[in-house]
């Protein structure tokens, strides 16, 4: 028989609907509205988990997100999910779970010895054993332990599911829907105001789905039915059960996990199994309740051991008990709820054990004066022992126990922006203080009203105050209003080993122990001990922790201190904060107009920031990358290239105070620059180091177009707006950028005006259009375009630019009409390549350590006037003779390659970094000269031409003679690019 | 005439047009875009100017959409007009001839993609893909933001059904797949 737990009526869950599920290989059954926890408990199974430290059988300890207990790996294959709660699983039909934290099968876990050396594994065991011998640390104690370590494990697959981000706004976000946040939602939303209720549940309600009163005439569960379909029937309410709202950010922002799919098998096609939510509110409502706090005895941790209120919600919601024998170990009058529910359920109450002398008695059960002292059962709790107050001491027959220590409201959320909670004598315990989140209100059980009446009460009040409302058509139904009876009661005298911290088996002796070590500040106590740390945070447990420091210490609880929460508040899928933006989706792709085309000639692209650049285009019978570039750059030096520019930033600067404006911002002048001209501008930072190169062509008098590298497009757009709008804000120049608006090709090669005399429709000859010429032109027999004869290979060139729709067609063009030239098209490798043979700096070279002195640009620097970096670039240290100076590098033998990274030391003497002469910062095999060449750069290198070193690389293991040439490997005088 | 044949920003020679049962996302190519500058001493002509073509001053976070040309406030002082590509092919040199020099016009037609999200399922897509409160937004509200880290401006052109998107053309595929993905994610 299965289910034999269940009650044979009553509960929300849904008898018709049955599900299979599979727990450690064995199949059962449950209902659709069940938990894994609560189906679990249906069939009798107690004992889910074995515990982090000492593997000792452990069963569940709530019915909510707070569980210490029962964390399961849930799902299999590539869906696996460790350290999930079985309190919160919502029961498909074809779950799959398994047990986790065991060597062996859950009965019978061999890393259980690890109970029989207590003793030695006290809290501060690791701190103080595995200081010595220090070489141990590494090679033996540190793999043992991080083997040991961990809860659950993980597929080591690729997530196969998806999970959106999305963004709300609204008035009002209410966070919990129990009587308060229920009642706080439908006055908000009957005003109009634009609401969210939000709760981590899959059934709306709260506390009240676990209770048996009456909301006036009708149960609490029904009276949430109720209010939640007014509620999702209004147009200016949004109502999400499975959301977890995981914390509060700055500026009224909240995040909040929507579980979309964790429900079903696997998520349906194109649907995120969650969805990560940032909330925008301008007011918050925390209706989170209340957590039931346990009690520490000797042995509280045998499944079927668990909180009183998680009791009842099995029973009330679930229709399930934990066992037929059931007793009670409670300091305050909830306690005895749970005794009424289930005796009224038929579930035979072996005792309620009561601390306090004027416990209420019962006629339905036995109510004993006393303590329970310990308890036995290897799997499963079978008794419990009893001291009773005249001393003696009572054995019960009972297969689970009740605890109730009375409740802590639920403070985490208010905690996240450094709030601190207050001490309420009265409850003992602590609620929410006066630093809260900006625009935060907490009402009902979170704020210390633990009767349903009041938490109604204070549901409403919180949300016509947060909205200003001057009425409400909304009414509060009569509900019990019952007063707090409670005698403050932490844990029972002289127990060993009893458990305060379930989840890292952490106990009363432990926290003594750090008493007696000094480690007697809360947070010292945490790191001690580890209580409250893990997926639970200490829910459950803390407040004991903090009540035993107290009382070793002699002092009360708010002076002994209080731990705080941190975001999020219940773990949260690494992939919820992913999103969509994972694998070929990380980051946004640009596309360069040519891609199409490129695509279509087979071109290898390289990632380039968010730009997919043409690398090289490699042909039929070419095995290597190095055979594409190397023809690739031999053709283009020989006849023509073409490569897409485009990614090159743009800006377009224009006013009547252009020029003087570029005067400011480059460290050469600009302000007599002709139109029609272009020119080699060198930007400087602040402090006189080298920014970025680029050129400004001058197309009108108050219009010119500045180029930047690829990599330095938006820092360098950034500084000039930074310079107009901050520095210079008087001065009449506008920016905005415009790399996106135009294609841009490379044209270069001797045979470079040959093909674009095919396709420009102006004058393109050297006198008409002289080398650093730009103009706007049109092209193709009207197009409106620009040109700009600029070399970046050190060949004849141009570059040609026409609006970025006609980009794919101009490039198609061009390959047409170069066609009886061998027009070949070239990526960045070959542009790479023909940089280096030229000897023009990028950015290996620009670096940001290097200034135009080591550049070889010093003198670019105008002295004439002041830009930005002009001063700073004369300082004392940037200037001496001895500075780095960039040079070419050759090798001695010729089949020798030459690594960038590489450092040059002289011929002799030892290789030490004192004795460093400098290092490559580029290198790459040249075709043209047949071997391999590099820049670099070397201390007082341009009067060292000629001098042979050794260059070493000690990781890569090369050590090759070198010799130091100009940097100018091809056309050092400039006789090509001016043909 | 020239004889060089523009794509659209997705790369077809064909807008495209992708339809769900509640939204429907079409690239629009239909797109000549220019921005305006006003240039310092010359704040209150350029206005003037501004309120010639559109009918009003977009203020900021807004957009006028009554007249042929079409526009909305990109910073301050400086506006993005949009008309029909298929009309206003020139549209940057004829406003740098209406504007003289009381501000900088630059051509953006080709730095934007624009997409159209029509239907009933708008808000509810864009929900997914930026943090713009798409259901509080008015006709003719205008936010800059991000879908998938790309700097966008949205504009409401009908309230909850209509929502033009300007984002960076060459990343085009990459905002549509961000729709597409969202339009799957809520269907």
């Amino acid at each position: 028989m299965t289910q034999t737990n269940r009650f044979s009526t009553g509960g929300q869950i849904q008898r018709d609907t049955s599900h299979q599920f599979i727990f450690d290989g064995k199949r059962y059954k449950g209902h659709a509205g069940d938990t894994l926890a609560s189906a679990l408990l249906a069939n009798r199974v107690r004992l889910m988990g074995r515990s982090f430290k000492y593997h000792r059988p452990r069963g569940l300890l709530t019915a909510g997100s707070e569980e210490p207990n029962a964390i399961v790996e849930l799902r299999a294959g590539d869906r696996q999910e460790p350290n999930t709660r079985a309190t919160t699983a919502e029961l498909y039909d074809g779950l799959v779970a398994k047990s986790q934290n065991r060597l062996g099968s859950l009965r019978f876990d061999l890393l259980a010895i690890n109970d029989r050396l207590s003793n030695f594994l006290t809290a501060g065991f690791y701190y103080k054993t595995f200081m010595w011998p220090a070489a141990f640390w590494e090679k033996i104690y540190e793999p043992i332990i991080r083997n040991a370590a961990g809860l659950g494990s993980l597929s080591l697959k690729d997530d196969p599911d998806v999970y959106d981000k999305g963004f709300l706004h609204c008035d009002l976000l209410i966070i919990g829907s129990g009587p308060s946040g229920l009642a706080a939602a439908i006055t908000a939303a009957r005003s109009g105001a634009q609401v969210i209720i939000a709760d981590e549940d899959f059934c709306m309600g709260g506390r009240l789905n676990s209770e048996t009163f009456l909301l006036e005439d009708i149960s609490g569960s029904e009276w949430a039915i109720k209010i939640v379909g007014e509620l999702k029937n209004m147009p200016n309410v949004r109502v999400m059960s499975r959301t977890t709202v995981i914390g509060a950010f700055d500026h009224g922002t909240y995040g909040a996990v929507e579980r979309i799919s964790d429900h079903v098998l696997q998520p349906e096609i194109d649907k995120p199994r969650q969805i990560l939510w940032r909330i925008y509110t301008q007011r918050t409502i925390l209706a989170g309740g209340a957590i039931e706090r346990p009690i520490a005895f000797e042995n509280n941790d045998r499944p079927g051991i668990m909180l009183a209120s998680a009791l009842r919600t099995y029973a009330n919601r679930f229709s399930v008990t934990a066992d037929k024998r059931v007793a009670i170990f409670t300091n305050n009058d909830d306690g005895h709820r749970t005794a009424v529910d289930l005796h009224n359920k038929g579930v035979k109450i072996a005792a309620v054990v009561d601390v306090r002398s004027d416990a209420p008695t019962s006629l339905d059960y036995e109510v004993l004066h006393g303590e329970i002292i310990n308890t036995k059962g290897r799997l499963g709790l079978t008794f419990a022992e009893v001291r009773l107050k005249d001393g003696s001491v009572k054995s019960i027959k009972c297969g689970a126990i009740g605890m109730s220590g009375g409740w802590n409201p639920n403070v985490h959320m208010t905690c996240h922006q450094r709030g601190r909670p207050q001490w309420n004598k009265d409850l003992a315990a602590f609620v929410p203080g006066h630093d809260l989140p900006p625009g935060m209100t907490v009402a009902g059980a979170a704020n210390g009203d633990f009767s349903t009446a009041g938490a109604l009460r204070g549901g409403q009040t919180a949300a016509i105050e947060a909205l200003n409302l001057k009425k409400t058509s909304f009414n509060l139904p009569t509900a019990e209003d019952a007063t707090i009876n409670l005698t403050p009661f932490w844990y029972v005298e002289g127990c060993s080993r009893a458990w305060l911290d379930q989840q890292n088996d952490v106990t009363v002796k432990d926290v003594k122990l750090s008493y007696q070590e000094g480690f007697r500040s809360v947070e010292h106590l945490k790191r001690y001990t580890t209580l409250g740390m893990a997926t639970d945070q200490g829910k459950t447990s803390n407040m004991g922790g903090l009540a035993i420091m107290a009382e070793l210490s002699g002092k009360s609880i708010p002076e002994t201190g209080t731990t705080i929460f941190r975001p999020p508040y219940t773990p949260t899928a690494i992939g919820a904060f992913g999103g969509r933006h994972r694998g070929q989706d990380f980051h946004p792709k640009r596309l360069t107009p040519s891609h199409q085309w490129a695509t279509e000639h087979n071109a290898v692209f390289v990632e380039v920031g968010n730009w997919l650049r043409a690398q090289w285009f490699p042909r039929d019978g070419e095995t290597t990358w190095r055979e594409s570039v190397d023809r690739e750059v031999l053709a283009t030096r020989k006849s023509v290239g073409v490569c897409d520019v485009t990614t090159l930033g743009k800006i377009d600067v224009q006013g009547t105070e252009a020029a003087d404006f570029l005067n400011k911002i480059y460290c050469n002048g600009f302000a007599k620059l002709a139109v029609g001209k272009t020119r080699y501008g060198l930007m400087l930072r602040e402090d006189g180091i080298a920014m970025d190169d680029g050129t400004a062509a001058r197309l009108f008098e108050d219009h010119f177009v500045v180029t930047t590298t690829t990599a330095n497009a938006l820092p360098v757009y950034r500084h000039m707006e930074f310079v107009r709008q901050c520095l210079f804000p008087d001065i009449d120049v506008q920016l905005i950028s415009t790399t996106e608006a135009w294609a841009q090709y490379a044209v270069a090669g001797p045979n470079s005006r040959s093909v674009l005399r095919k396709i420009v429709d102006q004058d393109i000859s050297n006198d008409a259009f002289p080398f650093m010429a730009c103009a706007n032109i049109t092209v193709c027999g009207g197009l409106r375009a620009r040109l700009f004869r600029i070399s970046f290979s050190g060949e004849l060139a141009y570059e040609i630019a026409v609006p970025t729709a006609y980009g794919d067609a101009l490039m198609r063009k061009i390959m047409q009409v170069g066609a009886e030239f061998n027009i070949t098209p070239y990526g960045t490798e070959a542009l790479g390549v023909m940089r280096i043979e030229k000897g023009h700096a990028a950015g290996n070279e620009l670096n940001g350590t290097t200034t135009a002195q080591n550049l070889g640009m010093g003198r670019m620097i105008s002295k004439k006037k002041d830009s930005i970096g002009s001063i700073l670039s004369e300082r004392e240290g940037l200037n001496t003779t001895s500075d780095l100076r960039q040079i070419g590098i050759k090798p001695i033998f010729s089949e020798a390659s030459i690594p960038a990274g590489a450092h040059l030391m002289n011929i002799t003497g030892p290789i030490t970094a004192v004795h460093d002469q400098g290092y490559i910062t580029s290198s790459c095999y040249s075709p043209n000269l047949g071997h391999a060449i590099a820049l670099g750069f070397l201390k007082n290198g341009t009067e060292r031409i000629g001098e042979h070193m050794r260059l070493v690389s000690p990781l890569t293991k090369v050590e090759t003679k070198i010799e130091i040439v100009s940097p100018h490997f091809l056309d050092p005088e400039g006789e090509r690019l001016r043909a | 005439m020239h004889d060089l044949q523009p794509i659209t920003a997705l790369g077809g020679l064909e807008t495209r047009i992708d339809k769900f049962e509640r939204i429907i996302i079409t690239e629009n190519d239909d797109l000549a875009l220019a921005s305006v500058a006003a240039r310092k001493g010359y704040e209150n002509d350029c206005r003037d100017k501004i309120k010639k073509i559109l009918g009003d001053i977009p203020k900021p976070g807004q957009a006028t959409l009554d007249n042929t040309e079409v526009g909305f406030w990109i910073s301050p002082d400086q506006w993005m007009i949009k008309a029909p590509k298929s009309t206003h092919e020139l549209l940057a040199n004829n406003l740098k001839s209406f504007f003289l020099n009381t501000a900088s016009i630059t051509e953006q037609s080709g730095a934007w993609v624009c997409f159209d999200l029509t239907g009933s399922g708008v808000s509810e897509v864009m929900e997914r893909l930026c943090a713009a409160p798409i259901r509080k937004m008015e006709v003719g509200e205008a936010r800059r933001t991000t879908i998938h880290q790309l700097s966008c401006f949205v504009l409401c052109l009908k309230y909850q059904t209509h929502i033009r998107i300007f984002g960076p053309r060459a990343s085009a595929a990459t905002l549509h797949h961000a729709f597409m993905i969202a339009a799957k994610s809520c269907a």
